[in-house]
């Protein structure tokens, strides 16, 4: 499979000494939705910085569906769309300028970016507030404009850096079922996110960035079924009896309705939510203590 | 990079046109109280300046000021500000070569300096008639006036820190320089040691062309005062390219 970005041992040291990223292999393949994560601090709006061309890497080197990124920078640029994680339009302008002004620095001329932008607007239902200036948007709004203003010019690459912080749970899905559309339609996606199920729920392939190292990169599914342990939360409607067993596992009682099972490693669910049957407990409700990514993205980072 | 470039001024030109009343009213106010209390009431004191009425005399010198402020000041609150609030940013992901960005804000810089210059001229003409002496010098004068002062602001946005840096620049440096540069006195009547010093002033050239193209006087010859703000330019574009090209403040290290 043909690559979308390859990092080779890209490093940066930044001029107070700081390693923020230390000799980075990056793999991502076209079309993939990727996620890229990391505590704060780990490198990652580092990497994503040296990858748009923000920032100068000490050493390495970055390479674009196939193109070197310090020969052919401009062709790069045209590939690439950024959302960063912090605010970086000019509070003062119009939503709509915003966005036609952006096409414009990528050579869309004023007629084709207005069309696009109406089009993207409507997409992140900001069209009624096309007119008004940025700083009135929420926190939530913001972010949307900034996706809209990533796709003006209709890059092969995504970048997003943290896209639904501050978003409403109704807008998060609506964004992410937007992403996904674009996923479907060939854009390679590299997200960046601390929503951990986000990440889980979107992304097929997955790195790990820890104190500017690469701890971890695989697919999703293969790096999910190295967590051995789940913690399951069940709920009865009946009081729960005082000795409960589950075979390979240990069983907590929270409280008289709760019960806590640590999973063992040769033991299913059904396995679990049988047991508990037999045991004339009525499982109304189950859910995961903990989530699976978030689990071992702990234990990768510790 | 055509549509960049476009981009850019056209931005710049919103930008300015948009906060009007800050940009093109004070200017306004403060050439009308000039021409009041140095044409109006003290000019008639003074008498002639180098052959013409005072107040003919200082007209040139309060449009050129004008143009060098707001040149500089377009440029260097924009580009500051662009940084400051990292929309600057949206320009370097974009594949728009540094060069259309310096000549993107210049043109923005010289585009305030025409307009606010503009209204500074029209408000003139209901104290002073106004017959320029030659088009062809006054538009040459302004362009290399403009874009000089414009490139300046440039550089010393890409250096500031602080809104105090912006501020810095204009206040003292570029305004004892236009007032010492003959904006409302001729050189000729200086002692020969405060001529000399006067030489070494840019702007004291800018000066004496725009009055040549206003009355049609002035103290040097017309392609040395051309040729100072154009070894300026030349020597600004340098600098200013180079620092965009080492993403000095720009991009961090």
């Amino acid at each position: 499979m043909a690559l979308a970005l390859s990092t080779e041992k890209l490093t940066k040291t930044y001029s107070n000494q700081l390693k923020a990223l230390i000799g980075i292999n990056l793999k991502v393949e076209k079309g993939d939705f990727f996620a890229l994560l990391g505590s704060n601090g780990a490198g990652k709006t580092t990497a994503i910085g040296i990858i748009c061309g923000l920032l100068k890497s000490t050493a390495g080197s970055v390479e674009i569906n196939g193109l070197d990124q310090k020969t052919h920078v401009n062709k790069i640029k045209r590939m690439i769309g950024l959302m960063p994680q912090e605010f970086n339009f000019n509070p003062h302008e119009p939503n709509i300028e915003i966005l036609i002004n952006q096409a414009g620095y990528f050579g869309i001329a004023r007629t084709e970016a207005t069309i696009q932008a109406e089009k993207l607007l409507k997409i992140m239902e900001l069209w009624d507030r096309r007119f008004d200036i940025a700083q009135s948007l929420s926190g939530g709004m913001k972010r949307r404009l900034m996706l809209a203003r990533a796709l003006m010019h209709q890059p092969e690459i995504l970048i997003l850096d943290e896209p639904t912080a501050g978003v409403d749970v109704e807008i998060r899905q609506s964004m992410w079922a937007y992403l996904k559309q674009l996923n479907k339609e060939g854009v390679t996606i590299i997200l960046t996110t601390h929503y951990l199920e986000e990440a889980e729920s979107l992304c097929r392939n997955i790195a790990i960035l820890d104190k500017g190292e690469l701890v971890e990169q695989s697919n999703m599914k293969k790096l999910l079924l190295k967590a051995k342990h789940q913690v399951l939360i069940l709920e009865s409607i009946d009081k729960l009896p005082e000795n409960i067993a589950v075979e390979n596992c240990d069983c907590e009682i929270l409280d008289d309705h709760t019960l806590q099972v640590f999973q063992g490693e040769s033991t299913s669910i059904s396995d679990v939510v049988i047991a508990l049957s037999a045991q004339n407990i009525n499982v109304s409700h189950l859910r995961s203590a903990q989530n699976r990514l978030e689990a071992l993205f702990l234990s990768l980072t510790n | 990079m055509w549509i960049a470039y476009k981009t850019i001024v056209f931005k710049e030109v919103r930008r300015f046109s948009r906060i009007w009343i800050q940009t093109i009213i004070p200017p306004v106010i403060t050439t009308s109280l000039y021409l009041l209390i140095f044409g109006g009431l003290m000019g008639s004191r003074i008498g002639q300046m180098q052959g013409v009425d005072y107040l003919h005399f200082i007209v040139p010198g309060i449009i050129l000021m004008t143009v060098i402020m707001q040149s500089y000041a377009n440029t260097v609150s924009s580009f500051f500000m662009a940084k400051y609030n990292n929309s600057f940013e949206e320009l370097l992901v974009s594949p728009t070569p540094n060069w259309i960005i310096l000549m993107g804000y210049i043109s923005g810089g010289v585009s305030r300096g025409f307009c606010v210059g503009l209204a500074v001229t029209f408000t003139i003409s209901f104290f002073v008639e106004i017959r320029p002496y030659s088009f062809s010098i006054l538009i040459a004068t302004f362009f290399l006036t403009s874009i000089m002062f414009s490139l300046a602001g440039f550089i010393n946005a890409i250096f500031a820190r602080t809104f105090d840096d912006v501020s810095i620049i204009p206040n003292f440096v570029l305004l004892p320089l236009t007032y010492l540069g003959g904006m409302f006195y001729s050189i000729d009547i200086l002692p020969s040691f405060w001529r000399g010093l006067s030489s070494f002033n840019p702007i004291f050239y800018m000066m004496d062309s725009f009055r040549l193209g206003f009355l049609g006087i002035g103290s040097v010859e017309l392609w040395k005062a051309f040729m100072v703000p154009l070894a300026m330019i030349l020597l600004l574009v340098l600098i200013a390219n180079y620092l965009l090209n080492r993403g000095v403040s720009i991009k961090t290290e």
